[in-house]
């Protein structure tokens, strides 16, 4: 995947959209402070999500964060490998590593979110 | 030297036959188990307990002992839990006969004494928060905290008012959103401005009808006090909603200023914490809370009353408040850390437990000043009694985390900070030496930290050098504990 094809959120989450449907998951910047992965959560396939909603949890020795939806939808598939294996998580964050498949409510709402340039703005922001 | 023989596990060391004592033989008949048991109520072998002399356990124990690292052993800077001393003289009183052997079914008339002491515990921390109505019976701080939004909960009810919001900081302590959702509360988050403290305009934002519940520390996790907590209780007030002082840091300001002076309607203290119970280790702890007056009649009882009997001379009862929430522990609490805080606050009277503040927070600004160039702190050149400083420079420029100072302080003789959180400092090392240090230890931990952040990275990422096990593998203890022996 080509991180200049996708779309990114503020949380930390990036998006590809084919057709209605959108694959998400978290962006390497996220995965990079995410060492020591101790447990992951996903949401349950057929969820309805709004944008913003938190929908799984990524835990680590250190700490746990949340996983939002980019943008509302319903959950169509996760990627239960990730259960297994949490260094995929980490190591392939975008492409293998994907979260979940999302048949979102409104295509538009994808072109909404931040390009790559405005994602990586706002991640120099928060590495003050 | 190090036994490393006795320090195996003790199963490891067990042989067959091994005992402490061999018992005569019975000279009274001795009839099998099973004839005392039905068959179902017997295991099929006995449990694999370990075979070993008085000797073997009490040099396990004892060598195990000494590997441990605590506030009777060492300096122990454990940001956000204030280890500090513990004055013997407290436990020996504690365990008074009298006091420490008690029956917690014994009638009214027959402990008057700890009722009496109970009482005024009860009115002193009143006094110190600032908040009249105190409840003992929380077992610990979280449960002081599950307990005020419970009360707070019932007051809502009933006021036929229904307020599901609780806001907290990014910088709050992890039980504040975990007690709130137990309460029932939904948890609503906010972000730290970059100076550590609460953001006015996102908390104006969030704050609704629908809130119940603002739950703060003061002093903050950052160790700042949060100077518009006057303003942030006033816009709460405002919106008919509660704000909930969490008191883990009173350490910092003991004497100085009172929660419900500066618009808290709520908080729990840590007497295991601030008023010096043997903490760590898992327990136990006492989490007393203290509420405004409007509140007290939700608190969980029995709460202590005094009256005076027909002759005039004082009497203690156990009561429930009108309106109570029920109990929320058996008996009276905690009862031997309320002891041990009450012979603390006794010992020091109202200037000493000021000046315990004073010290504290004299002691960790002295500790700053001492690192900051080294380790910078990201949140200012002044702190109440802790601070947070970080390695992430440290990390960027030769890859020194903050896991790797800490777990390097123990080679040195110290326990190290707190590390990683406050999640809203990188590379977070939160460091509380408590009023109980001297400044020759100040002075000692800051020359390690100082020689250990211009050590060889490759050192540093392998210490602890000295320790007996150097770095447990957490990831695969997190990931797949093992919680108990297995004879397998």
């Amino acid at each position: 995947m080509d991180p200049a094809n996708l779309k990114y959120t503020k949380t930390h989450e990036w998006v590809a959209l084919d057709g209605d449907i959108a694959t998400v998951g978290i962006t390497e910047f996220a995965a990079g402070q995410l060492t020591d992965l101790s447990y992951i959560e996903l949401p349950d396939v057929g969820r309805k999500l709004s944008a913003g909603e938190d929908c799984g949890v990524v835990e680590t020795v250190k700490a746990a964060s949340d996983l939002y939806a980019p943008v509302a939808g319903e959950v169509t598939e996760v990627n239960s490998t990730l259960e297994e294996d949490y260094d995929l998580l980490t190591n392939e964050p975008v492409g293998d590593g994907w979260i979940m498949k999302l048949k979102v409510d409104d295509a538009a709402d994808v072109e909404s979110l931040l390009d790559l340039q405005a994602y990586q703005a706002h991640c120099e922001t928060e590495d003050h | 030297m190090r036994n490393e023989q006795a320090t195996k596990l003790i199963f490891d060391l067990s042989q067959p036959g091994r005992r402490a004592t061999r018992f005569p033989q019975a000279d009274v008949p001795v009839k099998p188990l099973s004839e005392y048991l039905p068959a179902d109520q017997l295991a099929e072998e006995p449990p694999p307990l370990p075979e070993v002399t008085e000797a073997d356990v009490v040099r396990h124990f004892v060598n195990l002992s000494q590997l441990n690292m605590s506030v009777d052993t060492h300096f122990y800077p454990l940001g956000s839990c204030t280890m500090k001393y513990n004055p013997k003289r407290h436990e020996r009183w504690a365990k008074l006969p009298g006091i420490g052997d008690l029956h917690p079914y014994l009638s009214e008339d027959r402990i008057q004494g700890m009722l009496a002491i109970l009482y005024e515990m009860q009115e002193m921390l009143g006094e110190i928060a600032g908040l009249p109505a105190v409840s003992l019976q929380p077992a610990a701080g979280a449960q002081g905290e599950l307990t005020a939004l419970l009360t707070a909960a019932a007051y809502f009810q009933d006021k036929g008012e229904d307020r599901k919001k609780v806001l907290f900081p990014a910088s709050a302590h992890g039980t504040n959103p975990a007690s709130a959702a137990i309460a029932g509360f939904d948890c609503v988050q906010l972000n730290s401005t970059k100076d550590g403290l609460v953001d006015m305009e996102e908390l104006k934002e969030n704050i609704d009808e629908q809130t119940a519940v603002f739950m703060i520390t003061n002093p903050n996790t950052v160790g700042l006090f949060e100077k518009e907590i006057a303003e942030i209780s006033r816009l709460m007030h405002e919106a008919g909603g509660l704000v909930y002082i969490d008191g883990a840091n009173m350490n910092a300001i003991l004497g100085i200023t009172r929660p419900g002076d500066f618009g808290g309607d709520m908080m729990h203290y840590n007497v295991h914490k601030t008023f010096t119970g043997p903490h760590g280790a898992g327990g136990p702890g006492s989490g007393p809370i203290a509420v405004r007056d409007f509140l007290g009649p939700f608190l969980p009882g029995p709460i202590l009353t005094k009256s005076e009997d027909a002759d005039g001379n004082p009497r203690y009862s156990l009561t429930d408040p009108e309106k109570s929430i029920g109990r929320v522990r058996s008996f009276f609490g905690n009862v031997g850390i309320l002891l041990r805080g009450y012979f603390y606050l006794r010992t020091l009277g109202p200037k000493g437990v000021r000046e315990v503040s004073e010290t504290a927070v004299l002691n960790a600004n002295y500790l700053l000043a001492k690192l900051k160039d080294v380790l910078p702190v990201p949140n200012g050149d002044r702190c109440m009694h802790e601070f947070v400083a970080s390695a992430k420079t440290l990390q960027k420029e030769k890859g020194i985390s903050a896991m790797d100072i800490g777990k390097r302080l123990l080679d040195f003789g110290f326990h190290a900070p707190t590390v990683y959180f406050p999640l809203v400092v990188a590379e977070a090392l939160m460091i509380e030496p408590t009023e109980t240090e001297s400044r020759a230890t100040l002075d000692a931990f800051a020359d390690a930290i100082r020689q250990i952040v211009e050590e060889e990275p490759d050192f540093l990422h392998q210490a602890p050098h000295s320790t007996m096990h150097s770095r447990p593998d957490d990831v695969a203890a997190a990931r797949k504990p093992v919680l108990k022996w297995s004879a397998q």
